[in-house]
């Protein structure tokens, strides 16, 4: 019996896993083949469409459910809210229609005639002394470590400023919504746009009154979630028991405001922060007050984590949240961490500042402050020969302009856990010696087909498109959702776990027809060796397998090397800023991310690209924006919530960091981390590019101007 | 979106006739439809009627007309940036240029964007053109970044939304009307077309229910030079925060004429004309260019929350007279 150990190849053994594979799933993608929930229209397929509360807060007065009902076209009516209760925020759900077409829906929506009562609403976040004055403030902690007067006494320099970022929502391009559709023996059918497929079932099912095992989750793809696809929510059960209602299918996806308003959000922070630091820039003393909104919960980022990744002795931190008749938060790529790092890293690039030293130095003088600095210390010295960092720092505001252009450098750096967690798989080998492999996960970006092909293809010594990958579905074994950037460690842990006790199974059958020492095979090239001796090809070796194909379940976490936790990343910025317009321009942006073992550089590296454009977007232009006389997200659609297009992107540069030493990690997660820098960099490039720091992402040209308005002042 | 009736004249004269066969006030025209689609969709306009335009081939035209060039309201921007009869005015390509999407620049057309009604998103999330809540101005006691710096002491305080307006003002444009009443014809003076509301009902224009603008003339071009600058804060489609487009007539070095019009700074195309004036006679220098934008900027009031628009214009201008002098080295911007 032969019992392979577990365990991963060292990278120059590996002929697939490392290397630049393309996703094997990259032309359904490009070419629209591939299809989303939103695309799953079986015949007689029905539209919903919702009606939601247009104030900050109100009561509904009346709607006329019967009218609607009597739309032509219209089939069924949802109420979410009945007459007298308290919408809370503007984009609360009241009702939804479905009807034979998305016009039908419309006619029906208007005809609900839904009036409201408006109540005095509360929306504005970032103004403290407002929300203190209004009674909307929740106390989210104060914590003190060390002496901070004495501390403060003994820096070299200290420094006060006020900092922040707004918040901003997930702005999936796919928006959250699903396609239900009841089967003649009552299960349902949900093509659900989700990043938790083997966790849904359950919460159609309670609200329903069937069993789980009645309900199937199908999520083939998704046009994004970012953290925001969690749940089945309450339109997805809606559209379910609309189904249910017309024996139709119903497709319900958000439209683009109300997904905007209340398909999720990342929370802001503001902050008043003083900083007292040596002659070095070593950070020795550190108080903040800092706030923000989530929500009607009254929670800003939480204050443990503040300062970020550094590790100041002596530290007083205290927390407000604000509470708003806003749409409710949800996980934001690397949640809390892009915040913190944009309140830390700019308050520390300030003392480099105030001092006049290069903000490498002062940060690389902080580096005995952090968990990791050997790794950090690496990635700064790789990133600033990418960017060219000793050519291009100039002290803060003198680098001279061009027709009023200013150019400058900043860096930032960031932390993230990034751990595997539960996920099995089913890896079947079939007797022609394809080989399958079946798991209830998905890939929200991820690369997850891609991934498991490689690892089972690297495991059995064959080529990608001999593997096929199933995903999508939750009669596939348990997945944990994507989240937390838990996916390619879990799934690649478990089909690694499973292939190698495969073809432990597979050798067994080898060294009996051929009467050798099966703990000596190997398998690779679609061959099995016996040291450097060929024995059979793959395909005959999976032959023996006779008619039965063989099947293997995976599971993962596991405490075997395969997959670890904690990962760094230094991101560095070279922007230009137009000071006659308050214009930024990224230049270049180089991000050194580790993430221990790649499983596939082309994934991997793609993940950090995608990062760094949501970093520039919520770095330079995008931000919710309150009314806060009607209590609306005023700019809730794509004219005026600014995403960034090609040209704002500038020149991206991603370094993989791969040593030994990480390596032989193990695979942890990298959605997230690569995400967290970047506002920071970029704040701290414009910041050295002007020399005046402009206090609150997004940097739009308004805050540009206004800043050196009030330097000039 | 609701029901509406379609119509589809085949000339000038029918347009008019089911413009106004009922409702005029409730008739809306399809031109290119890149706005139209919009304002349907989130029903921010009343409509009974769409009259589709396409199929009238006078206003497609772009010719010679008298001293000048006649250009059909539904020419597109497309068409417009391709005709050599308009290469010689510079400031229209720098604007089309800068509206980026192909889809509009295809689509889109000249009249379309001299009648766009404004991006305010006060308006655009249905509280009216004035964004007004109870009598009060949404906009002057909130999120008012986009909004007016000049011309927003009564009651509108959008800018604007007219891309082409302010470089064909600098030109001189004439811009003529059709209806309400058959084989009425109007011929005026594109700046006097605009006028800002006292009211809801005023709307952007002079038109009136049942009127529609059918063509531009713009006189030749002689020797003047022209040219635009928009400040748009990101490198997609957007609108512009600040807009000016000049036109010059020099004799050698020397500025002999000159105009110089605002957008989205004002809820009209803005004539900044004391600040063309202070340029008669001086050479086009970065001194004299910055000169005028102060004066052309110096009446210029902001709102609680975009006084940062003051300065976005007066690069605007200052940036659209170095680029008519041939004196802006492109591409340095940001």
């Amino acid at each position: 019996m032969v019992d392979l150990k577990v365990g991963w190849n060292k990278p120059e053994e590996n002929s697939l896993i490392g290397t630049a594979m393309l996703r094997i799933d990259g032309y359904e993608k490009a070419t629209g083949a591939a299809k989303y929930a939103s695309d799953a229209n079986t015949a007689g397929t029905l539209y919903a469409k919702v009606l939601t509360c247009p104030h900050g807060l109100a009561k509904l007065a009346s709607i006329k459910v019967q009218d609607a009902e009597k739309v032509p076209g219209v089939e069924a009516v949802h109420l979410f809210a009945n007459v007298g209760d308290e919408l809370k925020w503007e984009g609360a759900l009241v009702a939804a229609v479905a009807a034979t077409r998305p016009e039908y829906a419309d006619d029906g929506l208007r005809a609900l005639q839904a009036m409201f009562e408006p109540l005095e609403h509360f929306v504005d976040e970032a103004d403290l002394d407002g929300a203190v004055k209004a009674n909307r403030t929740k106390d989210n902690g104060e914590k003190t470590k060390g002496d901070l007067a004495a501390a403060f006494a003994a820096a070299k320099v200290v420094h006060e400023g006020e900092y922040g970022v707004s918040t901003i929502t997930h702005m999936c391009l796919e928006p959250h919504g699903s396609h239900c559709e009841w089967t003649k023996d009552g299960n349902l059918v949900a093509n659900l746009s989700t990043q938790n497929v083997s966790g849904t079932a359950g919460q159609f099912a309670g609200p329903l009154e069937i069993e789980a095992s009645k309900v199937s989750i199908i999520c083939n793809y998704i046009g994004g979630g970012f953290g925001s696809k969690f749940a089945a929510d309450e339109w997805g059960v809606a559209a379910a028991r609309m189904a249910k209602q017309t024996g139709k299918p119903v497709r319900l996806m958000l439209d683009r405001a109300t997904e905007m308003k209340i398909g999720g959000n990342r929370p802001s922070a503001f902050a008043k922060i003083k900083v007292g630091a040596d002659a070095d820039g070593k950070i020795i003393a550190w108080e903040s007050h800092h706030w923000g909104t989530d929500g009607l919960t009254g929670n800003t980022v939480p204050i443990k984590d503040l300062p970020y990744v550094f590790q100041p002795e002596n530290v007083q931190h205290k927390a407000t949240g604000i509470i708003t008749n806003c749409g409710p938060k949800r996980a934001w790529r690397a949640p809390n961490h892009p915040q913190l790092c944009a309140l830390t890293d700019t308050a520390m690039d300030d003392i480099a500042r105030k001092l006049g030293k290069n903000s490498y130095d002062v940060f690389l003088a902080n580096l005995s402050q952090t968990p990791r600095q050997d790794v950090y210390r690496a990635e700064m010295e790789i990133a600033a020969r990418m960017i060219d960092w000793k050519a291009k720092w100039h002290p803060h505001g003198k680098g001279g302009a061009n027709n009023g252009v200013v150019r400058g450098v900043g860096m930032a750096l960031h932390t993230w856990p990034g751990v595997a967690v539960a996920a099995s798989c089913k890896v079947k080998v079939n007797p022609d010696g394809s080989v399958e492999s079946f798991a209830g996960s998905q890939d929200i970006g991820t690369g997850t087909r891609t991934v498991i092909a490689t690892v089972l293809a690297e495991t059995f010594g064959v080529e990608i498109a001999d593997v096929r990958v199933h995903i999508g579905n939750n009669s596939y074994p348990y997945s944990n959702p994507s989240g937390g950037s838990t996916t390619v460690g879990s799934v690649s842990g478990a089909n690694r776990r499973a292939g190698i006790a495969a073809l432990g199974q597979l050798f067994d059958k080898v060294a009996e027809k051929y009467k050798i020492d099966g703990s000596k095979l190997s398998a690779k090239k679609k061959t099995i060796w016996l040291g450097d001796k060929a024995v059979c090809s793959w395909k005959e070796a999976t032959a023996l397998l006779g008619i039965k194909p063989l099947e293997v379940q995976g599971e993962s976490p596991a405490d075997d090397g395969l997959t670890s936790s904690g990962v760094g990343g230094v991101q560095m910025a070279d922007v230009s800023v137009d000071t006659e317009t308050g214009k930024i321009r990224v230049n270049q942006l180089v991000a050194v991310q580790d993430c221990g073992l790649v499983i596939c550089l082309e994934t991997a590296k793609s993940q950090v690209y995608g990062a760094l454009i949501m970093g520039i977007a919520y770095a330079l232009s995008e931000e919710r924006i309150m009314d806060n006389t009607t209590g609306r997200f005023i700019n809730a659609d794509l004219q005026n919530y600014k995403l960034p297009r090609i040209g704002d992107i500038g020149e991206l540069m991603v370094e993989m960091y791969r040593p030994e030493s990480e390596t032989s990690r193990g695979v942890i997660g990298l959605g997230e981390p690569p995400v967290i820098s970047t506002g920071a960099a970029i704040s701290n490039a414009v910041c050295n590019a002007l020399g005046v720091r402009v206090s609150q992402l997004p940097m739009i040209p308004k805050r540009v101007l206004d800043a050196l308005e009030g330097a000039r002042a | 979106m609701k029901p509406f009736e379609y119509a589809a004249p085949a000339n000038e004269q029918e347009a008019v006739a089911l413009m106004n066969e009922s409702s005029p006030a409730e008739s809306v025209l399809l031109a290119g439809g890149t706005d139209l689609m919009n304002l349907l969709r989130r029903e921010l306009i009343p409509v009974k009627r769409v009259v589709d335009l396409k199929h009238v081939p006078s206003l497609k035209t772009i010719e010679r007309d008298g001293a000048g060039v006649r250009i059909g309201a539904l020419a597109t921007l497309e068409q417009l940036a391709s005709d050599p009869l308009l290469a010689p005015y510079g400031s229209l390509f720098d604007v089309i240029r800068e509206i980026r999407a192909i889809q509009i620049q295809s689509n889109g057309t000249l009249g379309g964007d001299l009648c766009h009604l404004p991006n305010c998103w006060y308006f655009r999330n249905g509280h009216g053109l004035l964004g007004l809540q109870d009598g009060k101005s949404l906009v002057a006691a909130g999120d008012n970044r986009y909004h007016a710096i000049l011309g927003h002491h009564g009651l509108a305080k959008f800018v604007s939304a007219s891309r082409l307006a302010p470089g064909l003002i600098s030109w001189g444009a004439r811009i003529r009307l059709l209806g309400p009443e058959r084989e009425e014809e109007t011929l005026l003076p594109l700046e006097a077309f605009y006028r800002i509301p006292k009211s809801e009902q005023d709307g952007i224009s002079i038109l009136r229910p049942g009127q529609f603008v059918s063509h531009v003339w713009l006189p030749d071009p002689e020797e003047r030079e022209s040219a635009s600058y928009e400040v748009i804060e990101g490198a997609g489609l957007d609108y512009p925060t600040a807009a000016a487009s000049v036109c010059l007539k020099r004799q050698g070095s020397l500025v002999q004429e000159a105009s110089i019009v605002l957008g989205a700074v004002a809820p009209i195309p803005w004539n900044a004309s004391r600040a063309a004036e202070s340029l008669t006679g001086h050479p086009i220098t970065e001194q004299t260019a910055s000169d005028a934008a102060d004066i052309a900027l110096a009446g210029a009031v902001p709102l609680s929350n975009n006084a940062y628009k003051i300065r976005q214009a007066r690069t605007a201008v200052k940036r659209a007279l170095l680029r008519a002098a041939g004196l802006w080295e492109e591409g340095v911007g940001v």
